[in-house]
């Protein structure tokens, strides 16, 4: 019943964007990743925590009509793939936005909101999702 | 490595099968396949079972033994493996069983597909569903499977064109094929307005975009070819066997308008059987989506990239165009219980090129592929089959 | 030691009812009521907020404002009755997705709609004695009335952050007090779902009394009239309150008008005095001196005698809103939709 440890430990990443850069070749990631899928092994132990800053763009966008039940409230409601300005692609749901406003290309930033609870009585867990710029 | 041959099918129709449990399923595609190779059960070297979630659907986990046990032969101690990846589990056992055949491990190998989706509610079956994309940062993040598949469209139409009535023309040409199918879970017709205006699941993914929730199960015996006349007079050969793997989640790849390990696991197939796509007569795509397909038929190579839209709804991938795709009804009118229907496109791709499939037979059917996918991509299984002249 | 606002942050959520649309649902003169109590419409969380995202999203605007380095912050109190958990604090993930982890204190405060105000007073203590460098204090409800009540008017969503500290202070707080007696004017048992309320009661001997009490104590501690100050700010669970004691303190409806946002948005409850406060240091020039009284059902009343400085101009706002330009971004909702994000309709178990 209780996933508790598994929501607890991408709180960090969840919260506050964090993916990964590879010291070697620049890259970033997200989410993180302990090697670079380019480099190989001259990126173990050069992974860094990288901080997105939440500014991107629409690459990709749905209004989802048939949700999984912590987004039954929310329903229908818009789902992106994000590109980030850094360059790694995020996906998120897109929030205080009519479909119409939302195109490939517009332009977004992340900010925090509930994602679910494990039920009535069990945790709640927290992230990001986006809203226009 | 040996050449190897399928040398008898079987699957039940697909469907709700409401009086049939997960067992009885499994062994009754099973029994037709031996029945129809004229093998009895006692000579199965090997059982291969593709199975994606019985874990979930009916709590069963170790259902490689259960298969082995419910068809008679626990008594016999062969091995029997079940294998799974997504919705390519199927294919996956397929690929499975002819690695040991042709590795020459085993000889007389049974591959059974199988799943029994509705003993669960919706809510969670649409669960289940997502856990072959990514849960921690596609599904937490309000993904729903169909909602991927509809970002891998939406950026289609974005970069290509590709219309609603391209779509829609998948879901009607495979619901025509349907028909003509009697182990089909849909056997009536449906027009491009009925796509179009049938409930939103995940925009521009409606309803009638979306292959169904389906129980059932499929099974095809193999065995050496050079073994395989004794069995029967015209047996099927498997050309080719390719497997490939992508990033998990659609966030990290290269392109969403493509599968890039459908066209890399193409390319892999054709180079083993040395032949390429205009060779083939008849194929077998994943059209859990109908987008899928368009992305399928472009992948394999049978269209230029971005083309697949128009080419489907030109009618070149209908039963007498420039590629039958999806003769059986694809998994939008046969049906798509996971972890059968990479068999079942195997079952189809045999009866085409024995010319044995009735209404739906593609004149002079000589060569045939078939591609199954896993999550949105991650993992692609294409198999090449070829009978001789 | 000087100690005051470094640095401060709102929140309030787009979604609004009116009270026309509420009462319409109950057979009640909506226009009456919103006509009584002086508000045109309230706040509404949507169904993916709360107290927690609320808190988040004025404590990471204020920062993004402060410029300082979140691992400086070594408390942080957030004050609400509606944390999403009895018992687990909203603090902590607030410390979390502020990245203040892990050398600092932190807790939850109730004290119903004073609970962020005593978070400020608490980082005040903590800063003038030097224990700590900076100290977030956050006021942020999602409060919810009974369906029908007169509550159900104006209860309402929305917070702010005050960055407590004695460095780059941009308001100077000189001096702060509190009346507090055991009143039971307004209050929820553990398990209910709506608070209860005396009626009338909550009025005179509740909100009036420690209002009063409260200002007449600051005035004489400060040695300060009403003509000395350019904005007051009290508490407002309705626009008909604070006026009217304003007027019975002796300040005019000028003073109270930049902080007054209940007629917009409702009573944010322990965001209410936070946010009010944010409107006026959105406008506020050096020099400008602010008396403030929040009043908690319970009950009690902190008061704060505020001088802006010189150093108010020099805040960073790019990339953020003044409260008043934030709150012109609404959603309208019908009842219907305001019931399912406040969770009031009975949802099927299984």
């Amino acid at each position: 019943m209780t996933k508790t440890p598994r929501y607890w430990r991408e709180n960090t990443s969840r919260y506050n964007m964090i993916g990964a850069k590879c010291a070697n070749c620049g890259k970033n990631y997200f989410p993180y990743r302990t090697m670079c899928p380019d480099c190989g092994r001259k990126s173990i132990g050069k992974m860094e925590e990288f901080r997105f800053s939440g500014a991107g763009k629409v690459f990709a966008s749905t209004v989802v009509h048939e949700a999984h039940e912590q987004y039954e409230m929310m329903k229908p409601y818009i789902l992106a793939l994000i590109e980030t300005d850094e360059g790694a692609k995020i996906l998120g749901q897109i929030i205080d936005a009519e479909p119409e406003e939302i195109k490939i290309g517009t332009r977004v930033k992340s900010t925090f909101r509930k994602l679910g609870e494990e039920g009535k009585a069990g945790t709640i867990y927290y992230g990001y999702k986006f809203v226009k710029e | 490595m040996r050449r190897v041959a399928i040398i008898g099918v079987g699957m039940t129709e697909f469907g709700e099968l409401w009086d049939q449990s997960f067992r009885d399923i499994g062994i009754m595609a099973g029994f037709e396949a031996l029945h129809d190779a004229n093998v009895s059960s006692e000579k199965i070297d090997a059982m291969f079972v593709g199975n994606m979630s019985a874990g979930r659907f009916i709590e069963q986990e170790h259902v490689g033994a259960l298969v082995a046990d419910y068809s008679g032969i626990a008594k016999n101690h062969i091995p029997s493996t079940r294998v799974e990846a997504g919705g390519a589990s199927g294919a996956l056992a397929v690929r499975q069983a002819f690695l040991s055949i042709a590795s020459g491990m085993h000889d007389i190998v049974v591959v059974g597909g199988a799943e029994k989706m509705t003993d669960v509610g919706d809510a969670e079956i649409t669960n289940i569903q997502s856990a072959t994309s990514d849960q921690e940062w596609e599904t937490v993040f309000g993904a729903t499977y169909p909602s991927l598949y509809a970002l891998m469209a939406s950026r289609h139409m974005h970069e290509y064109g590709t219309t609603r009535e391209m779509l829609s023309s998948i879901a009607v040409k495979n619901h025509k094929q349907g028909c003509l199918n009697p182990k089909a879970q849909f056997k009536r017709e449906i027009k491009l307005e009925d796509v179009a205006r049938s409930p939103p699941v995940a925009l521009p993914i409606r309803t009638l975009d979306c292959a169904p929730i389906s129980d059932g199960a499929a099974a095809v015996v193999m065995c050496p070819l050079d073994i395989a006349k004794k069995f029967t007079e015209r047996p099927v050969e498997i050309l080719a066997s390719a497997q490939a793997s992508d990033t998990l989640a659609l966030n990290q790849r290269r392109s969403i308008t493509e599968m890039a390990a459908s066209k890399v696991a193409a390319r892999r197939a054709f180079d083993m059987a040395k032949l390429s796509p205009s060779d083939m007569d008849v194929a077998e795509v994943h059209d859990n989506f109908t987008i899928s397909e368009i992305m399928a038929i472009e992948d394999i190579g049978f269209f230029p990239k971005g083309q697949g839209g128009k080419a489907s709804l030109e009618g070149k991938t209908s039963l007498n165009g420039d590629i039958a795709v999806n003769t059986s009804g694809g998994l939008k009118a046969r049906g798509d219980p996971l972890g059968a229907t990479g068999v079942a496109q195997i079952v189809e791709l045999v009866q085409q090129l024995r010319g044995k499939a009735d209404k739906r037979q593609v004149p002079d059917a000589r060569y045939g592929v078939a591609q199954n996918v896993g999550g949105t991509g991650a993992t692609v299984i294409i198999h090449v089959l070829g009978v001789e002249q | 030691m000087d100690a005051g606002i470094v640095s401060y942050g709102a929140y309030v959520p787009r979604y609004r009812i009116s009270p026309v649309e509420i009462g319409r649902v109950w057979g009640l003169d909506g226009a009456g009521y919103g006509r009584g109590l002086m508000i045109e419409s309230k706040s509404v969380a949507g169904p993916d907020e709360d107290v927690v995202t609320i808190s988040v999203e004025a404590a990471r605007m204020a920062l993004k404002r402060a410029k300082i380095s979140p691992q400086k912050i070594g408390a942080i109190y957030v004050g609400s009755e509606s944390h999403p958990y009895i018992v687990k604090p909203t603090g902590t993930i607030v410390a979390e997705a502020i990245e203040a982890t892990p050398n600092l204190t932190c807790a939850d405060y109730e004290f119903a709609c004073k609970a962020g105000t005593a978070a400020i007073q608490t980082c005040m203590g903590l800063v003038k004695s030097e224990m700590i460098e900076y100290g977030m204090a956050i006021g942020a409800d999602t409060s919810q009335g009974a369906p029908g009540d007169a509550l159900e008017f104006s209860a309402s969503a929305g917070g702010a952050a005050l960055l407590i500290g004695s460095k780059d202070i941009i308001a100077k707080i000189n001096a702060t007090l509190s009346y507090t007696t055991d009143t039971p004017d307004f209050w929820r048992r553990d398990g209910q779902m709506y608070p209860s309320h005396g009626g009338r009661f909550t009025g005179e001997p509740a909100y009036f009394k420690h209002i009063t009490s409260c200002a007449k104590m600051l005035f004489q501690k400060v040695g300060t009239k009403p003509q000395d100050y350019k904005y007051a700010l009290f508490h407002q669970p309705n626009g008909k309150f604070p006026q009217r004691v304003a007027k019975m303190l002796g300040f005019t409806p000028e003073q109270i008008a930049t902080g007054l946002l209940v007629t917009k948005i409702g009573n944010t409850y322990s965001g209410a005095v936070p946010l009010g406060l944010s409107a006026i240091l959105d406008e506020a020039k050096p020099g400008d001196r602010i008396f403030v009284i929040a009043y908690g059902s319970g009950a009690g009343s902190d008061g704060f005698d505020i001088t802006v400085t010189d150093a108010i101009g020099k805040l960073d706002r790019a990339g953020t809103l003044p409260v008043r330009k934030m709150i012109e971004s609404v959603k309208q909702l019908d009842y219907g939709t305001y019931a399912k994000f406040r969770g009031k309709i009975l949802l099927s178990e299984g």
